[in-house]
C-alpha cells in the first residue's frame, strides 16, 4: 500500500499564498527599477507609417522607448513582440520605459503615430467568401506547411448550403476512417446541425506581468507562466539568446488555463528594454490589455451530421469546422475536436474536414480542453436529441457509444492506454440517483422548469520521454527537482511525491526544488494539457528508480554482495540477508560524493536533454544524483474522460438558470491527490458553466473594436452564479502505462460541465437545440416564447 | 512632468506609516509601490475582481478604486496583517487545510472579505458566505472549497470563544 500516494497533504507553497508572502511576477522590486507601458494599436489592421517620439523622449522621467525594429521579428502569422503592422486592436507597437508607470503612460499619450488603415475581418466565413476581406496582406488562412495563404471558397460553395447551414468549401485539413456512406445508410435516424461556439478569454486572475534584468551576461526574467523549464527555449528565442543564458523564475503563477503554457511574446519586452537601458524593467499588464494579449479559445462555425442505428449506436459522423483563429492562426482546436468525437462516441465511420481562418482579433491558443470542450458543447445536446427520438435513456445512449480499453483514437486509429467512461457514467448515475431525478425532469412549478441531464468530455492527457532529477544530500534530505511549473493545482507537488514513495521517504524529509531555473531544474514538459499527472509521475519515478539503483550499488560496494541483495526501509539501504548491514541515505549520499562519476553527477546518461545535463552540472558533488529520461515506453494516447451530472431550474420568464446540484466524475486513473482532484473537478465545472452560458469574446463588425475587455463584460462566473456545494467522484482504476496508475483530468472536467448544463437547458425547453454557445438568457426567453433570436444562424460576435 | 508627490500617513496592520505618493495614487498603489506590501493584488484595475480587497475600518474595501488620501486616518488591514504574534488567522489555516487556494492570486482579497464576515458572525450560512464574498472572483477553485474553509474557520473561532482563550 502506498504511504503517500492517494492521500491529501498540505502543498508547500500554499502558506505563502494565504499570508501574502508569495511573490508573483509583479511583486518583485529592484533598485533602479523602470516601469514599462505599451502603446497598442487602436485599429484592427493597419500599417504604421511614421512614429514621432521626440516629445515623449523629452519628458522628465522617460528613460527609453523600444520599437519593433529593435526586436526579433516572428515568422508567418506568429504574434510579434512589437510590430509596425498590427493585426488586432491592442497589439503592441512600442514600449516606453520610465521611472514610474504614470510617466510611461503619459509619454505614450505624447507619441504621435501615423497609421494607414488596412482591410480587416472579424468573421471567418466572410473572409472565405469570394472577394472577402483578408486579415493579413498575404491572405486569410494558415495552410499547413505553407504558412499564410489566401484561401477563398466559391460562390457555388455558399449557394450549395441551405438556409442557416454551414457552407462547406475546400478544407485545409481532412481525415476519415471507415465507410462513411455505409454508416449513414445503416442509420435509422440522422441529425445534420450547424453550430457556432464563441471564443472566450482565459480570465487568468493574474495578468501576464514580467520583470527582467541582465547580470553577468545572463538575462534574469520573472514571469507569469504555468510552465517552468518548457518556457525557457521559447523565451530565449524571443530575447535572441541561448537558453543557457536565461535565468527564469516562475515560482507562482496566478492562473493560466492554457494561455501561459509556453513563452509568449510580450514577456520578452522587459528583457529587450532592460538590455537597452541597462536597468531592471517591470512591465505590468492591465486587465484590459490581458483581453488583447492573453489569448482566447478559438470559436467554431461548424456542421455535424450524425447517423444513429436503432439501438442508439452512432454509425457515422461527418464533421466540418471553420475555426476562428484570430491574428496568429490559433491552435489545433479543430483537429482536437474531431479526434475527441472519434473517441468519446466511437463512431463506426467518420470524416472530418476543417479550415483555420485568420481574423483581426486577438491571438488564439489553447484553453482548457482545446477543441474538445467546444465540440462537447455542440454534440452532447445532439446526443440527447437522438436519444429522445430513439426512446433511449440519456445515460444509456452514452454508455452504448462509450470507448473501452480497445477503442481507437483519431485519424491514425491510435490505441488508448485506458478508457473507463462507462464506469464513470455508472458511478455518476448511481451517486446522482439518476433514475429518481430523471423522473422529475421537465416538471414545472410556476415559471420554473426543472431539468436533469448529463454531459461528457475528453482530453488527451499524458506524454512521455522527459527527464527526472532527484538528489539526496548528506543531511539525508531528498530534493526533488521539478521543472514542470506551478499553475496552482499542486500537481507539481503531488507528482513529486512519487519519488518519495519509491524511496520510502518520510515526506517531511523531502524538499521540492522548483520555480527558479538556477536551482538546477530538469527538462520537463510544460504544465498544460492535463499531462502533468501522467508525465511527471513517470519522470519522477524514473529518477527515483535510478536513485534506488545507485543506493543499492553503493551499499553493495560498502558491505559486499551485489546490488540485488539490498532493499530499503526507513531511509536507509540494507542487506536482505543481514539487515544489520545498513547504510543511511545520508551516509550513502556522502559516499556518492566520494565515489564521483554518475553517483554525484560527474557523468550523466547520454539520452537526457542538454537542459537537464546543465542542471546536473550545477549540482555536482552535492549528494547522490538520480537522473534519468523516462524511457518506459508508451503505447497509445492517454484519454482523460469526465462526466458531469446536473440538475437545474430554468425560469422561462426571465431566462435565469439556477444550478441546483452538480456531480463530476473523473476517469483519471489512480487518484493520487484526492483534494487536488476534487478542486479540479469543481473548478473545472465552474469554468464550464461560464463557457456554456455567459463568457464570450465579441468584436464589432463595422470597426473591428472589442466589446469585452473587462470581467463585467466577459462574465466569468462568480459565487452568485454557481452552487456552493458540488459533488465529485472518481473511477479510480489504474492506467496500466503509468507506474503509479495516474493520468490527467484537468481539461474535460470543464467540458463535461458545460455540456451537462447545455443539455439541461435543452431538456427544460423540450429538447430545443440552440446551435450556438454561450446560451445567454435572451436566447432562452426567445426560444421558450417562440420569438426569433436576435442573431442569424452563422453569425459570430453575438451578445 | 513627474506627478507631484505628497506624504500620506496610513495606519496599516497596526503601524503608522508615512509614505510619499503621487496624489492620484490609489490605496492599492500606495500599499504595493510605496510600502512594499504586495500581498494585495492588482487583478483588474477597476473594482471588478476583488483581488485588491483590504479591510478599512472593519469594512472590506476595494483598494484599487480607493484614492489613497481617502484612506488617511483610517485603520487598514491587508493580508499581511491578518496573522498576529500568536499565529496565523484561523482563515489562513483553514485555507491550507481545505486546499481553498489554488493559483492564489485572488486569495488575499478573499481572506480579507472573509475575515470581515467572521467578525460579524462565526457561524455564517452558505448564503451569508456567498453574499460576503460575491465581490471576489476566483477562476480556479469553483468556490466550494472556499465556502468550506470559511465555515471551518468560523467553527474554530466559536470553539476558541467557548474555551475562553484565543488559541492563536
Amino acid at each position: 500500500m502506498p504511504e503517500l500516494l492517494g492521500k491529501d497533504f498540505t502543498p508547500p507553497d500554499i502558506r505563502g499564498k494565504v499570508t501574502g508572502a508569495a511573490k508573483y511576477a509583479e511583486d518583485f522590486r529592484m533598485d533602479g527599477l523602470l516601469y514599462c507601458r505599451l502603446l497598442t494599436s487602436p485599429m484592427p489592421h493597419a500599417r504604421v507609417l511614421n512614429i514621432d517620439l521626440s516629445k515623449a523622449l523629452g519628458m522628465e522621467g522617460v528613460v527609453d522607448i523600444l520599437t519593433a525594429d529593435e526586436v526579433p521579428e516572428q515568422p508567418g502569422a506568429a504574434t510579434n513582440i512589437l510590430t509596425n503592422e498590427p493585426h488586432f486592436v491592442g497589439e503592441p507597437i512600442l514600449a516606453v520605459a520610465a521611472v514610474d508607470e504614470t510617466i510611461a503612460q503619459n509619454a505614450i499619450e505624447a507619441i504621435k503615430l501615423d497609421f494607414e488603415p488596412l482591410p480587416f475581418c472579424v468573421d471567418p466565413l466572410e473572409s472565405l467568401r469570394p472577394g472577402g476581406p483578408n486579415a493579413y496582406l498575404e491572405g486569410n488562412a494558415v495552410v499547413p506547411r505553407q504558412g499564410v495563404q489566401e484561401f477563398k471558397w466559391t460562390a457555388e460553395d455558399f449557394e450549395a448550403a441551405g438556409e442557416g447551414e454551414l457552407p462547406m468549401g475546400e478544407p485545409t485539413a481532412e481525415w476519415s476512417y471507415g465507410d462513411l456512406e455505409a454508416g449513414f445508410s445503416e442509420a435509422v435516424f440522422t441529425l445534420d446541425e450547424t453550430f457556432v461556439t464563441a471564443s472566450n478569454s482565459h480570465h487568468s486572475m493574474e495578468p501576464r506581468t514580467a520583470l527582467a534584468y541582465w547580470e553577468n551576461g545572463k538575462c534574469h526574467v520573472r514571469g507569469s507562466t504555468q510552465s517552468q523549464s518548457f518556457v525557457v527555449p521559447g523565451l530565449a528565442n524571443y530575447i535572441g539568446i541561448e537558453p543557457e543564458n536565461v535565468v527564469y523564475v516562475a515560482e507562482y503563477c496566478g492562473g493560466g488555463f492554457g494561455s501561459k503554457g509556453s513563452a509568449y511574446p510580450t514577456m520578452a519586452i522587459p528583457a529587450h528594454m532592460s538590455r537597452k537601458t541597462g536597468r531592471p524593467v517591470l512591465m505590468r499588464i492591465s486587465r484590459a490589455e490581458e483581453y488583447f494579449l492573453g489569448s482566447a479559445r478559438p470559436g467554431f462555425q461548424g456542421r455535424i451530421k450524425m447517423g444513429f442505428r436503432e439501438d442508439g449506436r452512432i454509425s457515422a459522423v461527418d464533421l466540418y469546422i471553420v475555426q476562428e483563429s484570430g491574428s496568429n492562426g490559433g491552435g489545433g482546436d479543430m483537429g482536437a475536436a474531431a479526434s475527441s468525437v472519434s473517441i468519446v462516441y466511437t463512431p463506426l465511420a467518420m470524416r472530418y474536414r476543417g479550415i483555420s481562418v485568420l481574423t483581426n482579433t486577438p491571438p488564439r491558443g489553447a484553453q482548457r480542453g482545446p477543441g474538445q470542450n467546444q465540440i462537447a458543447m455542440a454534440v452532447e445536446p445532439l446526443l440527447d436529441k437522438a436519444a429522445r427520438q430513439l426512446g433511449i435513456d440519456l445515460v444509456a445512449i452514452r454508455r452504448i457509444n462509450a470507448p473501452t480499453n480497445d477503442s481507437r483514437y483519431g485519424a491514425n486509429r491510435q490505441p488508448v492506454t485506458s478508457a473507463h467512461l462507462r464506469d464513470a457514467l455508472d458511478i455518476g448515475a448511481e451517486q446522482f440517483a439518476w433514475q429518481e431525478r430523471r423522473a422529475r425532469s421537465g416538471q414545472r412549478d410556476g415559471s420554473k422548469i426543472r431539468a436533469v441531464a448529463v454531459g461528457q468530455a475528453f482530453h488527451s492527457a499524458g506524454s512521455s520521454g522527459y527527464d527526472g532529477l532527484v538528489r539526496i544530500t548528506p543531511d539525508g534530505i531528498l530534493h526533488i527537482h521539478s521543472g514542470v511549473g506551478n499553475l496552482g493545482t499542486y500537481s507539481y507537488a503531488s507528482t513529486s511525491r512519487v519519488a518519495a514513495e519509491v524511496l520510502k521517504y518520510d515526506w517531511d524529509n523531502c524538499e521540492i526544488a522548483r520555480g527558479d531555473s538556477s536551482l538546477g531544474l530538469p527538462w520537463n514538459l510544460g504544465q498544460f494539457g492535463s499531462n502533468t499527472s501522467f508525465t511527471m509521475t513517470r519522470t519522477n519515478y524514473a529518477a527515483a528508480m535510478d536513485t534506488l539503483s545507485k543506493l543499492k550499488e553503493i551499499a553493495a560496494m560498502e558491505f559486499g554482495g551485489s546490488a540485488e541483495d539490498y532493499d530499503i526501509s526507513g531511509e536507509s539501504v540494507f542487506n536482505r540477508s543481514n539487515p544489520s548491514r545498513r547504510m543511511s541515505y545520508a551516509r550513502a549520499a556522502q559516499r556518492a560524493i566520494e565515489l564521483g562519476g554518475a553517483y554525484s553527477g560527474h557523468t550523466v546518461p547520454d539520452d537526457i536533454n542538454p537542459m537537464t545535463a546543465r542542471a546536473v552540472a550545477g549540482l555536482v558533488d552535492t549528494g547522490l544524483i538520480g537522473v534519468a529520461r523516462d524511457n518506459m515506453g508508451q503505447r497509445g494516447m492517454v484519454p482523460a474522460l469526465a462526466v458531469g451530472f446536473i440538475e437545474i431550474e430554468l425560469d422561462v420568464e426571465t431566462g435565469k438558470v439556477e444550478i441546483l446540484d452538480y456531480l463530476g466524475v473523473a476517469d483519471c486513473g489512480t487518484v493520487n491527490h484526492p483534494q487536488g482532484l476534487a478542486t479540479q473537478i469543481k473548478g473545472g465545472a465552474v469554468m464550464g458553466f461560464g463557457m456554456a452560458c455567459t463568457e464570450r469574446l465579441i468584436y464589432d463588425n463595422v470597426w473591428g473594436l472589442p466589446g469585452s475587455v473587462g470581467f463585467y463584460q466577459a462574465k466569468p462566473p462568480s459565487y452568485l452564479d454557481v452552487p456552493s456545494e458540488m459533488g465529485w467522484a472518481a473511477v479510480n482504476i489504474a492506467d496500466p502505462q503509468n507506474p503509479v496508475g495516474s493520468k490527467g483530468i484537468g481539461e474535460p472536467v470543464m467540458g463535461c460541465s458545460a455540456a451537462a448544463l447545455l443539455c439541461a437547458i435543452s431538456e427544460a425547453l423540450g429538447g430545443h437545440y440552440f446551435n450556438r454557445t454561450p446560451v445567454v438568457i435572451d436566447m432562452i426567453v426567445n426560444a421558450h416564447s417562440g420569438q426569433p433570436q436576435s442573431h442569424t444562424p452563422l453569425q459570430v460576435n453575438t451578445q | 512632468m513627474p506627478a507631484v508627490t505628497q506624504i500620506v500617513r496610513l495606519t496599516v496592520n497596526g503601524d503608522l506609516r508615512e509614505v510619499g505618493v503621487p496624489m492620484h495614487f490609489t490605496l492599492l498603489e500606495a500599499l504595493r509601490y510605496g510600502l512594499g506590501l504586495t500581498g494585495s493584488k492588482q487583478g483588474c484595475d477597476k473594482g471588478d475582481c476583488g483581488a485588491c480587497t483590504v479591510i478599512l475600518d472593519g469594512r472590506p474595501t476595494l483598494s484599487c478604486i480607493t484614492p489613497v488620501f481617502e484612506a488617511e486616518g483610517h485603520a487598514i488591514v491587508t493580508v499581511e496583517g491578518l496573522a498576529d504574534v500568536e499565529g496565523p488567522h484561523p482563515l489562513q489555516d483553514a485555507f491550507d487545510l481545505h486546499g481553498a487556494a489554488q493559483c492564489g492570486f485572488c486569495t488575499p482579497g478573499i481572506l480579507c472579505s472573509a475575515a470581515v464576515l467572521l467578525e460579524k458572525t462565526t457561524s455564517p450560512s452558505r448564503t451569508e458566505i456567498k453574499e460576503a464574498l460575491s465581490g471576489n472572483l476566483c477562476r480556479c477553485t469553483g468556490y466550494s472549497k472556499i465556502y468550506d474553509a470559511v465555515a471551518s474557520a468560523g467553527q474554530r473561532l466559536q470553539v476558541e470563544a467557548q474555551l475562553g482563550e484565543s488559541g492563536r
